[in-house]
C-alpha cells in the first residue's frame, strides 16, 4: 500500500519491572506492524491488557516506544525532537476513552476547545478565537453557549462530543479513538459513532479506532486487526474477517458475538477460551496462544508464528496456515536477539 | 438512537450558520441544570459554615483595622505620658495604658498592622518559593525531587520556632528579616503539600490528554497542574497565616523579632509580662488580638477545605437538598 498514511514498523513497547536492571519487562507491544491508508479506520480489537492501548498511545508517542518505528506522511515520528514533537501532534489527534477523566475538572469546555487552537496559534484575535470555539461545538451537536461550562455539567456522551471537539480543533489528519464508546451508554454509543463517521466523510478523517467490542468496530472500520498479548494475530478487510477468521482467537472471539436471530442463536457454535491470559512479563514459548488455543499440535510450541498473508490482503499469524519454513522463529529473528543484548 | 444517519449524505456547510439548526440536523444540546461559576459556588459553600462564615467577618474585621489604624487609633501609639501610666481600661483609653502610660488600644489597633504584614509578606515568600519548589520536583520527579525532598526532611528535622530564631541570629533582628525567616520555615510546608497534589495530579488522563494536543511542559504546569493543586495550597496558606502570626508574637516576645518601639502583639506581651500584677489589660488586650486572628483563620481554613474539595462539595449539596442545614 503505498497510500499509507500511517506505518507501523515492529512497534514495541516494554515496561521494566522493578528496579532491576535483569531485563524483565512487561512486553505490553511485542513487534507490531501495520499500515493505514489515508481515510481509512483500522479497527484494533482485543480482549483488556493485550496492549491495543498502549500502541495506540506508542504511536502518538504519548508512551515512548521501545524499538520499533513509525511513520506518519514521510515522517519518521521517533526521530522528531521535542519541538517538532509538539508540532506535529496538530496532525495526530487522540480520542480517549474516559471523556471525564479526559478534560480538566478546572477548565470550562470552551477552554478545553480554545486551548487547541492556542497551543497551535490556529485563531487570529479573541472574536475569531470565540466563533472558531462556537463552531467546533456545534460541529459535534453542542450549542456554542456551552462553552463556558465545566465538564462535571455535562453528561457522558456530551463529555466525549467535548473531547472529540478538542481533537478536531487542531484540525488533525489522523485520529486514534482509543476505545471511544466504551464508557457510554449504549444508546449514546450508536450517536458517538455515526458522529465519528459523519466527521471521517465530511473531514476526510484516517482512524486507528481501538475497541474491545468486535461488533462496535465492524460498524466503523474498513479493515480490523485482532491483538493478542502484544501481538496481531490477524489483520484483514471487515467483511473478510468475520467470513472466514483464519486465526482460533478470532474464530473464539467472533463466536461469543450473539445473534439476534433466535433460529441462529440457538445454532450457534460457540468457543470458549479456556484459561486465562498468560502473563505479558513471561509470554509462552512459541506462539502467543497456544495455551488457550483448541487446535494446538506440537510444533506450537517450538515455533513462533509470524503474520503472514493467508490469502490476498488477509494476514494471519497462526502456524495452521503457515509453511513450517515460513515461520519465523522469534529467538533467531535478528531484532530479538540485538534488542536482548542492549 | 439515530442509527440511519451515516446513509443521509452529509451536510457539506461545516455549520457555518450557527444558531439555527436545520431540519435533518438534531437538536444542539445543551447540558441540564443551571450554570454557576466555580468560584461562587465554593463561596455558598464556605458561607453556609457558619464557623468559617464568622471566621471570614472576623478577617475582614482585622484587615480593615490594619488598613485604617492611622484613623482608628485614639492617640499617638509612641506617645509617653509617665503620669497617666496603669490607667485601667476608661472611655478615655478603652483598653487602658501601659507602664509608659501609652494607649493600649491604639497600640493593639496599629499592632494589627505590623501582625497582618507580616504574616502575609512572610507567608507570600513561603507560598511562592514552595509552590515552585513542589511544582518543580513533583513534575520533573527523579534526582531533583530526591534532592529537593531530602532538603525539606531537614528542614522539617528542626522545631519551627527555632528554626526561625536560628535564622533571625544569622540576620541579625528587624522587621524585614523576621518576615524573611518566617518565609522560610514556611516554605518546606508549601513545598510538600504542592509535590504531593502534583504526584497525583500529573498522573492525571487530562493531563496526557493536553500533551497529545501538543502543549508544553510549561503551558501544562501552569494551566493544567497548578489550578488543580490550588486547593490543598489555599487551605495551607489559611493555616499558615494564624501560624505565622504566632510564630510572628513567639520571636517578638523572645526578642528575635520585631524591635521596640514598633507596636507588635508578641513585643506588647513580653513587655506586659513584667507588670502582670500592675494591669491585667497589658497582657490580655494583645493576647486576645492573636487568640482571636489566629482563630479566625484556623476556621477559615478549616472551611475551605471543605469548600473545596469536590467530594465535600456533593455531599454538602445533598444535605442542602435534602431539607435545610442540619445545626
Amino acid at each position: 500500500m503505498s497510500d499509507a498514511l500511517v506505518t507501523v514498523d515492529d512497534l514495541s513497547v516494554y515496561f521494566p519491572v522493578g528496579r532491576r536492571r535483569d531485563g524483565t519487562a512487561v512486553k505490553a507491544v511485542d513487534g507490531v506492524s501495520f499500515e493505514i491508508a489515508k481515510g481509512e479506520t483500522l479497527g484494533l480489537v482485543g480482549e483488556s491488557g493485550c496492549g491495543k492501548s498502549t500502541t495506540g498511545l506508542a504511536l502518538l508517542r504519548l508512551v515512548e516506544p521501545t524499538r520499533g518505528s513509525v511513520t506518519f506522511d514521510g515522517i519518521d515520528v521517533r526521530e522528531l525532537s521535542a519541538r517538532d514533537l509538539r508540532r506535529w501532534r496538530r496532525r495526530a489527534a487522540m480520542i480517549f476513552q474516559d471523556p471525564y477523566a479526559s478534560l480538566d475538572p478546572r477548565q470550562p469546555v470552551g477552554e478545553a476547545v480554545g486551548e487547541a487552537l492556542d497551543i497551535h496559534d490556529l485563531h487570529q484575535g479573541k472574536q475569531a478565537r470565540r466563533t472558531r470555539i462556537g463552531e467546533l461545538l456545534e460541529r459535534v451537536g453542542l450549542h456554542p453557549d456551552v462553552a463556558e461550562r465545566y465538564p462535571h455539567e455535562f453528561s457522558g456522551g456530551q463529555r466525549q462530543r467535548v473531547g472529540i471537539a478538542r481533537a478536531l480543533a487542531c484540525e488533525p489528519d489522523f485520529i486514534v479513538a482509543d476505545e471511544p464508546i466504551a464508557a457510554l451508554d449504549v444508546s449514546i454509543q450508536a450517536q458517538v459513532m455515526n458522529l465519528m463517521a459523519e466527521l471521517q466523510r465530511d473531514l476526510d478523517l484516517t482512524y486507528l479506532f481501538i475497541a474491545h467490542d468486535l461488533a462496535a468496530v465492524q460498524h466503523v472500520s474498513d479493515r480490523i486487526a485482532v491483538m493478542y498479548l502484544g501481538r496481531i494475530v490477524e489483520l484483514a478487510d471487515r467483511i473478510d474477517i468475520y467470513r472466514s477468521p483464519q486465526h482460533p482467537y478470532t474464530q473464539a472471539l467472533l463466536s461469543a458475538i450473539p445473534v439476534p436471530e433466535p433460529t441462529r442463536e440457538r445454532s450457534r457454535r460457540r468457543i470458549l477460551l479456556e484459561g486465562d491470559l498468560p502473563s505479558p512479563m513471561d509470554p509462552p514459548s512459541g506462539c502467543n496462544f497456544r495455551t488457550r488455543c483448541a487446535e494446538v499440535f506440537e510444533a506450537c510450541g517450538r515455533v513462533d508464528p509470524a503474520l503472514a498473508p493467508v490469502t490476498d490482503g488477509h494476514e494471519a499469524a497462526c502456524l495452521l496456515h503457515h509453511d513450517q519454513g515460513q515461520a519465523v522463529e522469534r529467538s533467531h529473528h535478528p531484532d530479538a536477539r540485538e534488542h536482548q543484548k542492549a | 438512537m439515530s442509527d440511519d444517519r451515516p446513509d443521509q449524505p452529509p451536510s457539506d456547510e461545516p455549520a457555518e450558520e450557527p444558531r439555527q439548526p436545520s431540519a435533518e440536523q438534531p437538536e444542539l444540546e445543551r447540558p441540564e441544570g443551571e450554570h454557576r461559576p466555580q468560584w461562587r459556588q465554593t463561596l455558598a459553600i464556605l458561607l453556609s459554615n457558619r464557623a468559617a462564615a464568622v471566621g471570614l467577618v472576623v478577617l475582614i474585621v482585622m484587615v480593615l483595622t490594619a488598613v485604617f489604624a492611622d484613623q482608628l487609633i485614639r492617640f499617638p501609639i509612641n506617645e509617653d505620658n509617665i503620669a497617666n501610666r496603669f490607667a485601667p481600661p476608661s472611655a478615655d483609653h478603652w483598653f487602658g495604658t501601659d507602664d509608659l502610660g501609652r494607649d493600649v488600644y491604639s497600640r493593639v489597633v496599629m499592632g494589627a498592622r505590623v501582625s497582618l504584614q507580616v504574616a502575609a509578606i512572610s507567608v507570600t515568600i513561603s507560598l511562592v518559593a514552595g509552590t515552585l519548589l513542589g511544582l518543580i520536583a513533583g513534575y520533573r520527579g527523579g534526582w531533583l525531587d530526591t534532592v529537593t525532598m531530602r532538603a525539606v526532611d531537614v528542614a522539617f528535622a528542626f522545631p519551627a520556632v527555632l528554626l526561625a530564631i536560628a535564622l533571625v541570629a544569622v540576620f541579625g533582628p528587624s522587621l524585614r528579616n523576621t518576615m524573611i525567616a518566617i518565609g522560610i520555615v514556611f516554605t518546606p510546608i508549601f513545598a510538600r503539600v504542592v509535590r504531593g497534589s502534583v504526584l497525583s495530579v500529573r498522573e492525571d488522563l487530562y493531563i496526557r490528554a493536553i500533551r497529545s494536543l501538543g502543549a508544553s511542559d510549561g503551558r501544562i504546569i501552569l494551566r493544567h497542574v497548578l489550578p488543580n493543586v490550588a486547593a490543598p495550597v489555599i487551605v495551607q496558606t489559611s493555616l499558615s497565616l494564624a501560624f505565622a502570626i504566632l510564630l510572628e508574637a513567639a520571636l517578638s516576645f523572645v526578642g528575635a523579632g520585631v524591635q521596640r518601639p514598633t507596636p507588635a502583639w508578641g513585643l506588647m506581651l513580653a513587655d506586659a509580662q513584667r507588670f502582670i500584677a500592675q494591669g491585667w489589660w497589658l497582657s490580655v488586650f494583645p493576647g486576645m488580638a492573636i487568640f482571636v486572628t489566629v482563630m479566625a483563620f484556623n476556621l477559615m481554613g478549616d472551611g475551605l477545605r471543605d469548600a473545596l474539595d469536590p467530594r465535600q462539595r456533593t455531599l454538602i449539596e445533598a444535605r442542602g437538598a435534602g431539607g435545610g442545614e442540619d445545626e
